[in-house]
């Protein structure tokens, strides 16, 4: 009987100790909730979520404080696949969030007065330029935040939206046809 | 002898209307006061434009420079001017404009002097690059820089097949280059080889032809060396696409995302090889290239169409459209599409034009619901299952989709010619996919955005790191400097400290400069003046000593 007990409680505290160890070695230290969902979001880092960026907004809804439909970048699409991923119900996008085209930040380089501001202010740091010398924006790197026009003293900064062209251009969803019941 | 060939699975058998037009010789065309050049005519970057407005150019002069590693060049049509470059109508299926160079011929039509090349001596990779200054692209469709084809890499190609399947209805240009020109072409094979092979041993080289054009077939036996097998192809359509070609041919299946290549095999079309003899040959870049012009036309046949020349003069050198036209189609009525604009040029991608009537093309029935049947399933070459790719894609489930080899499909249209609901599963298919690359070009630019975000992130927070850093080495030299003063108790917080460090620089660098500028009117006194200072001193210690001494009344 005593034996009985003996072995059990060894067997016990050998496989609590291999739990412990491998609890120990082999750690996550991200939350992989959060990966998965800072991998959906569009990385625009534009913050009309109201956090300061993709990745805190992701950390706030793996932690259940922040609801899933705060993304207007994302879009309707977007709410969606967080919806799909943690398992509840999409909804529309939050009141006031609304989706605009895809634009990036051209600046009128007769006004760019040089001061520095919006560099400081670009969360993917795609503008380039130095004090008193006139900035530009790259492009092909802008996620059109639109964080740099505020912090701009001469609104010299627009957003243009990307025109479609024979690259992006996408074939169109067929048009249905089905006959009508008479 | 009759090879061995291979049947693949599904194909279609539509009319082929190859009459109207493969009995006419090819026909030249008349110049033209203008032409206009795409930038962008090949797979991968545009070429960027080498001149600019104004500047006079010769035929075969490079107006668009390769730009990137899959790119090639393009030339001028003609002699002229150059009078705008501007977005301009292209054969596109959007009906977008892009970018082109604009030439206002002179008629004289004056070209640059032409430099053959001596292939044979030139090392593969040299001759590689100048396929590419000379503008060479697939002629079949694809319009891959050819000069990227023909370097076999890593991969040993063993197999050599020339593609003059021309497997689509209407299309009759190869049939006719065959016909007109196989010695050349035969040549271009051989450059072909030369650069495929490296020189250590020649790839084996296959020319497929269906068997519904026997002149050509007759053509290319008699001009082939006897190391060249010409093999007649059974017709039927898709058996000119570059998987089907390979299989019927080789009996080698092309694996999933995979290329040709990557079982040793390499497709060209047999256009490819007759340019490639007029560009290393005789020198003279890729500036025409044979186009049929089918249909309801006046005198439908094929021209030799310099690159750039608007749809609407090769429209008119045919004779024009007879009365009831109702829309062109650019390439054949299988895989081409609705032309949008006339005023597009012929590029290096454009094989057919085909003018549409009611009689020839009658509209499209009305969509029906997919009865499951499987028709579609049956007669798809790639061995898809194209109603369960049309499912997901209608509901936009594109993964699924995905996972049911979309990617795989070679949008060659004969799932939608036998689907008996009339569905246009290709176009769901076509959206499915560019659906998908749009993901992929999303993710991308997240990943990136990601990238540089945490990156600057980082910048951030090291710039602040060695700022602070800074400041603490300041301190430390001043602190060395002047002992002493900085007695005071070690304060718990580090950052706390380095503040206090800083403020007490700063304020010990404030007290020697007052130290330094201390009043000069108290040295060098006359004794007089010194005598009184002292006993002023000496009463003020006094008073001092008394009230530190007396008991405090405050």
């Amino acid at each position: 009987m005593i034996s009985a007990i003996l072995v059990m409680a060894a067997i016990g505290l050998v496989l609590g100790g291999i739990l412990g160890w491998a609890s120990i070695k082999y750690r996550v230290e991200d939350d992989p909730l959060v990966e998965k969902i800072d991998a959906i979001l569009p990385q625009t880092q534009c913050g009309q979520c109201g956090f300061p960026g993709c990745k805190p907004y992701a950390e706030a809804i793996a932690k259940g404080e922040a609801d899933i439909n705060l993304c207007p970048p994302g879009g309707a699409d977007g709410v969606k696949r967080l919806a799909e991923l943690l398992g509840v119900e999409p909804k529309p996008l939050g009141e006031g969030l609304e989706p605009k085209p895809k634009s990036v930040a051209v600046i009128d380089e007769n006004t760019c007065i040089g001061c520095t501001l919006c560099i400081q202010a670009c969360p993917v740091d795609c503008i380039v330029g130095a004090a008193k010398q006139m900035h530009v924006i790259v492009a092909s790197q802008c996620t059109g935040c639109e964080l740099c026009l505020p912090p701009c003293p001469v609104d010299c900064i627009s957003m243009q939206v990307i025109q479609e062209d024979v690259v992006n251009w996408k074939w169109r969803y067929p048009i249905h046809m089905m006959k009508r019941a008479v | 002898m009759k090879p061995n060939l291979f049947t693949f699975n599904g194909g279609v058998h539509p009319a082929g209307h190859k009459a109207e037009s493969c009995s006419t010789p090819i026909r030249g065309m008349p110049p033209l006061p203008r032409y206009v050049v795409p930038m962008r005519q090949h797979i991968g970057e545009p070429a960027r434009p080498a001149v600019a407005v104004g500047d006079r150019v010769l035929r075969g002069e490079v107006i668009g420079a390769a730009e990137g590693y899959v790119s090639t060049a393009v030339h001028a049509p003609t002699s002229g001017r150059v009078v705008a470059i501007e977005a301009s109508a292209v054969p596109h299926p959007s009906g977008l404009f892009d970018l082109a160079v604009v030439i206002e011929a002179d008629g004289e039509d004056q070209a640059i002097a032409f430099q053959p090349l001596d292939w044979r001596s030139l090392d593969p990779s040299a001759l590689r690059n100048r396929m590419r200054d000379l503008g060479l692209a697939g002629l079949g469709g694809a319009v891959f820089p050819s000069y990227i084809k023909l370097n076999p890499g890593g991969q040993n190609i063993h197999t050599l097949i020339l593609n003059g399947a021309e497997c689509e209805p209407w299309i009759t240009c190869d049939d006719r280059l065959m016909r007109e020109r196989a010695p050349e072409l035969m040549r271009g094979i051989e450059i072909m080889q030369h650069a495929l092979g490296a020189g250590l041993r020649k790839p084996r080289v296959i020319i497929g032809i269906e068997d519904n054009k026997p002149e050509a077939l007759a053509a290319m036996r008699e001009a082939a060396p006897a190391e060249i097998e010409v093999v007649a192809v059974p017709t039927m359509y898709p058996g000119g696409g570059g998987k089907q070609l390979t299989y019927t041919l080789t009996g080698v299946e092309t694996p999933t995302g995979g290329r040709s290549t990557d079982v040793g095999i390499q497709v060209f079309n047999v256009g490819t090889a007759y340019s490639l003899y007029r560009a290393v040959e005789l020198g003279e870049p890729l500036i025409s290239r044979i186009v049929t012009v089918t249909g309801h036309i006046a005198q439908p046949g094929n021209f030799e169409v310099r690159i750039g020349t608007p749809l609407a003069d090769l429209i008119a050198a045919a004779g024009g459209m007879l009365p009831g036209a109702s829309g062109e189609i650019v390439g054949g009525p299988m895989m081409g599409f609705d032309l949008m604009d006339l005023a597009a040029p012929v590029t290096k991608a454009v094989n057919c034009l085909i003018i549409k009537n009611p009689a020839l093309f009658p509209p499209k029935p009305i969509e029906l619901p997919c009865i499951r049947c499987g028709e579609c399933a049956r007669a798809c070459p790639a061995d898809l299952q194209p109603f369960e790719m049309y499912w997901y894609s209608r509901a936009k489930n594109f993964g699924h989709a995905q996972s049911y080899n979309l990617f795989d499909c070679i949008e060659c249209g004969c799932c939608s010619y036998v689907c008996p609901s009339h569905i246009p599963l290709v176009d769901y298919f076509r959206f499915a996919k560019s659906e998908i690359w749009e993901r992929e070009r999303d993710k991308r630019a997240a990943d990136l955005a990601r990238t540089r975000h945490e990156f600057k992130a980082y910048r951030l927070e090291r710039e602040k790191q060695e700022k602070a850093e800074k400041f603490a080495k300041a301190a430390e030299k001043s602190k060395s400097a002047a002992t002493g003063a900085t007695n005071a108790a070690a304060p718990a917080d580090p950052d706390a400290e380095k503040k206090k460090a800083i403020l007490q620089a700063a304020l010990e660098r404030a007290q020697k400069a007052k130290a330094q500028v201390a009043p000069k009117n108290t040295d060098n006194l006359p004794p007089r003046v010194q005598k009184e200072i002292d006993e002023i001193e000496a009463r003020r210690a006094s008073v001092e000593a008394k009230t530190g001494s007396t008991p405090n009344h405050e």
